[in-house]
């Protein structure tokens, strides 16, 4: 880990000034990730910020019968929240499929969307990664990638999004609210917030440098039966082979969210629109173009099988 | 004192205290997080330095050159140790690998420095600094393509590579019933909680090291060999191990680098691995290819069994022993069995839990299985019709004890084996497919010469020193306990000492040898004891009896304290083995069943519930051996379903080397376990008449499970893991 200076700040506009003045500056909320990566020194900030005691620790409603919630809620007040479990039972249940009781309790809203991803070879600093050093290749493409990205990927990175909140989310068409330096704040779909690797694997989000997330809102519950099913080899405490969140409507229409198979929580509209006609048709739409390996090709009927297993339980 | 004839009666056979389920004496010290391990030993020595490993990039090449200025100009940086400062280093003989590479490099993390700073923080942030080049030299790092130049080995802990007994060839040729079948078990991780760790001290020319180590006197010997001193010069203290696994039998690089590196800084120097670099660093178990081939008649007796294992390792090592197992486990005229030891250029391979039993029981037992079903028999009444109770290769040589059988019967009964449908892929239990597994277990016992101190005071506390280990196992109880039991004395009264270089030396913890080594270590000693004891007090030795805290002989009963009431009585033994072992063959068995559930469209599979039932001889300590037990079926039960450590082919290293890419099983995985053990007593193994459990455990679990996963499904996958991806295209359609 590099020496590095640290700072509490009370509003956000401190926050997004400290990171204007400060080269080489990350906000930390949980740290239950960022910690990690830099006792690695994947990450090696040179000052951190801590932004956990801004106020964003409220969920509230919002104008048009949705919700908001504070950047900084915790994953464990998240999951257990009684409007979250009537309303959007997805997030609920894909929070408690996640990390383990003790870092819930720690990990925070935008941190839990901010997580980088758990590629073996991101994490071996003697490996090259794009996307952990620009430029200096990808260890995972022709190597252990039984657990990488079959959608989304391209020459340069095929890792995966950890989260599986965002899978709820993104189901749920959540967006997420910043503030930046100049106190202009916006709000980002869930949808357009991830960056695909392209070239710059490194390159993960749409935020600005210094552009604080402040709350993820949803919109106005859609009713349904929301099903989360993460597939792994052990029971609890292991990321996703692959994940499916999905809402479903008494006349079988609906929407479906994968995690596990690209670098963001993956959701094709079209897809959503061959829901009423099934699994098959659905995950057809979802995986287009899928471009898989060897060890990770067993993703695709992974995904058809447990979408259908998904909708026989929404039937009933 | 020398075991050479079987044992009659004994104090031991009194059962007062032996035999009793009797809660871990070091139990409050763990769970208070008061028992002292290697690396929080910050009282011990003043002024502890922090060291920091830096390991290899590369698995196989050279360093071209390093660069340690900016290391050295690092915050807190004291000194930097690496093999061009160190001086000429030995190898001790239980490494494969040198502990600290360069300029040549043998595997990926091999360490190639070490950073020593005034704090933990400082010298991890140098250790980064330090800049390496490598020139790679081509290396060999699959197991299936190294395998055609395998060779056969040398003997290895005097275990033959290859056998033959019978006509192997034509009886298999013209068995009317067949299975020629390949299996794959993968590398396996120790993954034991506590790093390797230690604290190195000098005091002139003589080393103290406080360290988490299972044999201490073959590690003095190492160390002393690596660093070129006397062995004299040499103190191992490892009082508490947070587990071993067979990971930590030998020294490892925290040992001999911190031991360097506070010869380099002039200071006491703590050392330990970081869990990153744990896995290429040190040994790991090997992966093995492995063919059986049985044949048998059409009413299931097996006429034929041939059992060949390839595996790899580091030029200069050995192979993981996957045939033993399938020299003694089942009758059959005919049999062969070979091992193959390709060179890898993958960390060194060495014991874990159980080595070779626990992958060659993963194949075998699903062999058995395959065949059973071929036969169109029960997979328990085939391995009962199979059973021997004599050494199939020297049928002039019984077993001392095998109850294999009534494990396999008794089982049956308790699992509920008889309402198991027999024909696979049709038991539901709404979307869970459901079928049940089971396998033998079968480890051979091993007495060696253990050696104790013991000691009587005033008061009547009685003290036993031996350098055996605690590894989580109840090391210190099962002493405690015999002491008791031969001094007729409450356990509250007897303190036991154990894993320091200073006291004699013990059989150590490995190879389930532990439990009765060690305490018939102690037995040798409390006898020598009790005669000491008695003759002071002026009784008979021969017929006092040590009771309630007194010694009673010829009408008379003197309180024991009194026979140290004008100074401390000590004694010291051991106990050393005879030729019983060759004349008969000493194991321990045992039958494990388990249930899984298999997700029919996921192909998801958990464990929903798991019965071991064994016969290991005396069980000393039931509620200790029932722990080993549980938690060997828990790293089984790893084994059969995620434990696997992914080898990258082009760089030759473990890729998924920390605890979130190595699963092993979480409490969600292992709903119930139930563990029975048969009376049993076995005169044969020592006057404890005990054997162990703590590997009998692991051997079989994974095939039982795997077994049960086949008769949920239908589907036999015989590489291990079991992971959904291995059933997806065979499950049942999904609408």
């Amino acid at each position: 880990m590099k020496s590095f200076t640290y700072e509490r700040v009370d509003t956000p506009a401190a926050a997004t000034a400290a990171f204007a003045r400060n080269a080489g500056a990350r906000f930390i909320a949980g740290g239950t990730n960022l910690l990690d990566l830099m006792k690695l020194e994947i990450e090696t900030p040179a000052h951190l910020i801590d932004v956990s005691r801004l106020g964003f620790d409220r969920i509230e409603a919002t104008g048009d019968g949705g919700l908001r919630i504070g950047a900084m809620v915790r994953n464990t007040d998240l999951a257990s929240d009684a409007r979250v479990r009537r309303d959007y039972g997805l997030l609920s249940r894909a929070l408690v499929a996640g990390a383990s009781g003790q870092l819930r309790n720690k990990a925070t809203t935008a941190g839990n969307l901010l997580q980088r991803t758990r590629c073996p070879y991101f994490y071996d600093t003697n490996q090259p990664c794009n996307k952990r050093k620009a430029g200096s290749g990808c260890a995972a493409i022709g190597g252990f990638s039984r657990l990488h990205a079959v959608v989304g990927a391209s020459e340069a990175c095929i890792a995966t999004h950890p989260s599986d909140m965002a899978v709820a989310m993104q189901a749920l068409d959540a967006a997420v609210e910043t503030v930046d330096a100049a106190g202009k704040t916006r709000s980002i779909a869930l949808a357009d917030f991830y960056r695909a690797p392209g070239t710059t694997p490194h390159l993960e989000t749409t935020l600005a440098p210094g552009e604080l997330i402040t709350a993820v809102t949803l919109p106005k519950p859609v009713g349904g039966i929301h099903i989360y099913h993460k597939v792994r080899d052990r029971a609890s405490y292991a990321f996703a082979l692959i994940s499916v969140g999905a809402v479903v409507q008494p006349d079988g229409s609906g929407r479906v969210a994968l995690g596990g198979v690209g670098y963001k929580p993956w959701r094709v509209k079209a897809a959503d629109a061959e829901l009423p006609r099934g699994a098959k048709a659905a995950t057809a739409a979802l995986l287009a173009g899928a471009k898989t390996s060897h060890e990770n090709a067993y993703k695709l009927p992974l995904v058809e099988r447990t979408l259908a297993g998904v909708l026989m339980q929404a039937k009933g | 004192m020398k075991f050479d004839t079987p044992a009659t009666d004994n104090p031991i056979d009194r059962l007062k205290v032996v035999g009793k389920p009797t809660n871990r004496i070091d139990g409050p010290l763990k769970t208070s997080g008061t028992a002292p391990y290697a690396y929080e030993r910050h009282d011990v020595v003043p002024n502890q330095a922090y060291g920091y490993v830096v390991g290899s990039a590369i698995a196989k090449g050279r360093i071209s050159s390093m660069d340690l200025r900016a290391a050295r100009a690092a915050p807190g940086v004291l000194a930097i140790v690496t093999a061009a400062s160190a001086g000429k280093l030995g190898k001790g003989d239980f490494n494969t690998a040198r502990l600290l590479g360069g300029p040549d490099i043998q595997h990926y993390h091999q360490a190639v420095a070490l950073v020593v700073a005034e704090s933990f923080e400082q010298a991890r942030a140098a250790a980064a600094l330090v800049r390496v080049q490598y020139t790679r030299a081509k290396g060999s790092y699959d197991l299936a393509k190294a395998m055609d130049g395998a060779v056969k080995p040398p003997p290895a802990f005097g275990t033959e590579s290859d056998t033959r007994f019978g006509d192997f060839d034509s009886a298999f040729a013209s068995a009317p019933v067949k299975l020629d079948a390949r299996y794959t078990t993968p590398d396996h991780s120790h993954a034991m909680m506590e790093p390797h760790a230690s604290i190195a001290s000098w005091d002139g020319d003589k080393l103290t090291l406080w360290t988490s180590n299972q044999m201490i006197a073959w590690s003095v010997g190492d160390m002393a060999k690596t660093l070129g001193i006397p062995k004299e010069n040499v103190r191992l203290v490892s009082p508490y191990i947070g587990g071993g696994f067979g990971g930590k039998l030998f020294i490892r690089s925290d040992a001999v680098l911190a031991a360097l590196g506070a010869k380099a800084a002039g200071r006491p120097v703590k050392v330990a691995l970081p869990r990153p670099l744990m896995t290429n660093n040190t040994t790991h178990r090997p992966a093995t290819i492995q063919r059986i081939r049985l044949g048998a008649t059409t009413d299931g007796k097996l006429t034929a069994i041939g059992h060949e294992s390839w595996s790899g390792d580091l030029k200069g090592g050995g192979p993981e022993t996957a045939v033993a197992q399938t020299r003694l486990l089942y009758a059959a005229p005919h049999r062969m069995t070979a091992m193959r030891l390709a060179v890898l250029d993958l960390p060194e391979g060495n014991a874990m839990r159980a080595p070779g039993e626990a992958p060659g029981l993963m194949a075998l037992e699903i062999a058995i299985d395959e065949m059973a079903e071929r036969l169109g028999m029960d997979p328990v009444a085939f391995r009962i019709l199979n059973d021997t109770q004599v050494d199939p290769e020297k049928p002039e040589r019984p077993f001392s004890q095998r109850r294999l059988n009534e494990c396999l019967q008794f089982g049956s009964e308790l699992f509920g084996w008889e309402d198991r449908n027999p024909e696979p892929g049709v038991t539901r239990d709404g979307r869970w497919l459901v079928g049940m597994g089971v396998a033998a277990a079968f480890r051979n016992n091993l007495a060696e010469k253990s050696a104790a101190r013991v000691r009587l005071d005033r008061h009547g506390m009685v003290v036993v020193e031996t350098d055996m280990t605690d590894i989580g196992t109840g090391s210190y109880t099962i002493i405690a306990q015999t002491a008791a039991e031969m001094l007729g004395i409450p356990l509250d009264q007897v303190d036991v000492r154990l894993g320091d270089s200073r006291f004699p030396v013990s059989a150590g913890s490995g190879g389930q040898w532990g439990a009765n080594s060690s305490t018939a270590g102690v037995y040798a000693a409390c006898v020598k004891l009790r005669t000491a004891v008695a003759e002071k007090l002026g009784l008979d030795p021969a017929d006092a009896v040590f009771e309630k805290g007194k010694v009673r002989s010829g009408g008379k009963s003197v309180a024991l304290a009194k026979a140290a009431a004008d100074g401390e009585i000590v004694a010291e033994d051991f106990m050393e083995y005879g030729d019983l072992a060759q004349k008969f063959q000493q194991s321990t068995f045992g039958a494990h069943f388990a249930e899984v559930g298999v997700d029919a469209i996921t192909g998801e599979i958990r464990v929903r519930r798991m019965l071991a039932v064994c016969a290991a001889g005396r069980i000393l300590n039931p509620k200790a051996a029932r722990s080993q037990v549980i938690g060997a079926m828990t790293m089984g039960a790893g084994a059969a379903l995620m434990e696997e450590l992914a080898v990258d082919k082009r760089f030759g290293f473990f890729v998924n080397h920390d605890l979130a890419g190595y699963e092993v099983p979480v409490h969600a995985d292992i709903p119930h376990q139930e563990v029975v053990f048969l009376d049993e007593v076995d005169p044969t193994s020592s006057p404890m008449k005990a054997k162990g459990v703590g590997e009998l455990g692991i051997c079989g679990v994974a095939a039982a499970v795997a077994n049960a996963v086949h008769h949920a499904t239908g589907i036999r996958v015989r590489n291990y893991p079991v992971t959904l991806d291995k059933l997806l295209d065979k499950l049942p359609d999904v609408a």
